[in-house]
């Protein structure tokens, strides 16, 4: 599930010698379904974003961008994004490469284990997590048990509990990606490189981690775009203690009725997306990063 | 040196997948606890949550809808999605790239902005029932996976095989189902059930379109674990784990669990 690559399979098309072909219309249905159901909602919610009830004005961009607690809580979900993105790339670049060196059925075996819990409800990941964090919970319970701590403390409403959360959910989604790129890799690279008296550190910063940018980039855009757009895991970890912009845009929909300040947050959000995705394949492009 | 990296990279990934893992065990010990209260060690085992399951009638409607809209519009997709994909694969439409990542770009964008999009259109539009605007809305959620799957299937599909059905006397429709679906089962497979799962387990682009009497499962289970969390939800969540499991094993058996994932 690599889902942020551009690697949609679609053979080059001889556009010059196209011409119309009534079994054409078979893509019909689809394509009206998806432009009047996908298309012509996004785009009037952009509008949208451009209008309140005297007509055009740009109030609700003016309420988020003028106001330092709208402009914190954008901080907060870039940053939410940017630690979440930070540690799963720290654990799960070993954690892949230790998945794509292994050989026979236990690759099997291990690759299953970690794409299972992708497919396991995020409702229910996190229902486990707010257990975990519970005075009670699994978490103190060995904290004090190995000595950590003296006794139980308080962990669920906390900026730890949301990122060890994050760090859970969203995990899987750096690893596949790293993976599919390592398991391609040539280990003998690595040996090339060592018996041409580069140290372990050198081959790393020089071979291994230059052929597997392509993993990292599309690793990281995944996450950080799900991370910055998480609503479920923020909301049952820390609640209304951590604000984030998805947590503002719900609110600003289903309590407070103010359509123009969270159609004008999702545009923001959206724009963020958008610059994440043409950066990403920017950079998969471009030298120092190249697709192989 | 390089032994003992090598050691140490597998002793991360043993961590990983046990941290992983730990909420989803968690939640399984904690639907055949004794105990109302979420302590652990949990004080004694039972299967109470399991039977005070069927008096959950709010969670077993949920449970219901969200198998149909699943079903529905995994079932929409495949065939709109299959049908556009012949037509891109077949060069049949100009700009066969762009309108490939047209189709699949919804998982590109944030749930919840998805929601508000679909919220403001609905009203717009007046289109004032739940379950049809459910409907559409999941249909545009489950299309990239359909579509993703079945690109890559039709890639590697010999179109000359659908000529020879046509040579052989066969209308257009009818060797397209003789002979191109069968040989592309497997990605129907494999897109079909991420479809299905994307569509039961959604909560950000829902969240917005239901109402009091029509709730989908993820929202009525957050409802419960925010208002009165008992293991009565630990029960369903283990019901639905296993549910997944059983899913993966048989898609396994019909077209290996590798081929699923790295498509």
């Amino acid at each position: 599930m690599t889902l942020a690559r551009d690697d949609l399979a679609v053979p080059p098309t001889p556009v010059s010698r196209w011409q119309f072909d009534a079994k054409a219309l078979i893509a019909a249905p689809g394509l009206v379904f998806m432009a009047l159901a996908f298309a012509v909602p996004v785009l009037m919610l952009v509008g949208d974003s451009f209008v309140d009830s005297q007509g055009l004005s740009l109030a609700g961009y003016r309420k988020v961008l003028g106001d330092p607690y709208y402009i914190g809580i954008i901080g907060n979900s870039l940053q939410l994004a940017c630690i979440t993105t930070a540690v799963c790339l720290a654990v799960g670049y070993p954690a892949a490469w230790a998945l794509a060196r292994i050989k026979g059925v236990w690759q099997v075996v291990l690759f299953a284990l970690i794409f299972l819990p992708l497919t396991v409800s995020v409702v229910v990941k996190t229902f486990g997590l707010t257990i975990m964090m519970r005075r009670d919970g699994i978490i103190n319970f060995l904290l004090v048990n190995l000595g950590f701590i003296e006794r139980p403390m308080r962990l669920v409403f906390t900026e730890f509990s949301l990122y060890f959360g994050m760090v859970n959910v969203f995990l899987p989604f750096m690893i596949l990606p790293l993976y599919s790129v390592m398991r391609m890799l040539d280990p003998r690279l690595m040996d090339a490189s060592a018996s041409l008296g580069a140290g372990p550190l050198h081959t790393f910063l020089r071979v291994t981690l230059p052929l597997t940018m392509p993993g990292v980039i599309a690793g990281g855009t995944l996450v950080f775009s799900i991370s910055v757009a998480a609503y479920v895991t923020p909301g049952l970890l820390v609640g209304d203690r951590f604000m984030t912009m998805s947590q503002v845009m719900a609110k600003a929909y289903l309590n407070i009725r103010d359509f123009q300040l969270g159609a004008s947050m999702a545009v923001i959000m959206l724009v963020i997306s958008a610059a994440l995705i043409l950066a990403s394949s920017y950079l998969v492009r471009s030298p120092g990063g190249e697709k192989h | 040196m390089a032994l003992f990296g090598s050691l140490f990279c597998r002793l991360i990934l043993g961590l990983v997948i046990a941290f992983l893992f730990m909420p989803i065990l968690i939640v399984l010990t904690v639907s055949f606890s004794s105990s109302a209260v979420f302590a652990f060690p949990p004080p004694g085992f039972s299967l109470r949550w399991y039977a005070s399951l069927g008096n959950a009638d709010s969670m077993l409607q949920a449970v219901w809808l969200s198998t149909q809209i699943a079903a529905l519009s995994t079932a929409i997709s495949l065939v709109l999605g299959t049908l556009c994909a012949i037509a891109i694969t077949r060069g049949m439409i100009p700009g066969a790239k762009a309108v490939a990542t047209f189709m699949a770009s919804p998982l590109m964008l944030p749930g919840l902005v998805l929601g508000i999009a679909f919220l403001q259109a609905a009203r717009d539009f007046g289109l004032r029932d739940t379950y049809t605007t459910l409907l559409i809305a999941h249909v545009v959620i489950t299309m990239p996976f359909i579509m993703r799957t079945v690109l890559a299937s039709l890639s590697l599909f010999d179109f000359a095989m659908v000529d020879a059905a046509r040579m052989l006397g066969r209308s257009y429709p009818a060797a397209l189902w003789t002979v191109l679906v069968p040989n592309i089962l497997p990605g129907f497979v494999s897109g079909g059930l991420f479809a299905f799962i994307a569509s039961f387990d959604n909560y950000p682009v829902s969240i917005f379109l239901v109402d009091v009497r029509t709730k989908t499962l993820p929202i009525q289970l957050l409802n419960q674990v925010e208002m009165s969390p008992d293991p009565t939800v630990a029960a369903i969540s283990a019901l639905l784990i296993l549910g997944t499991i059983v899913a993966l094993i048989v898609c396994d058996r019909l077209v290996g669990l590798k081929r699923m994932a790295s498509i």
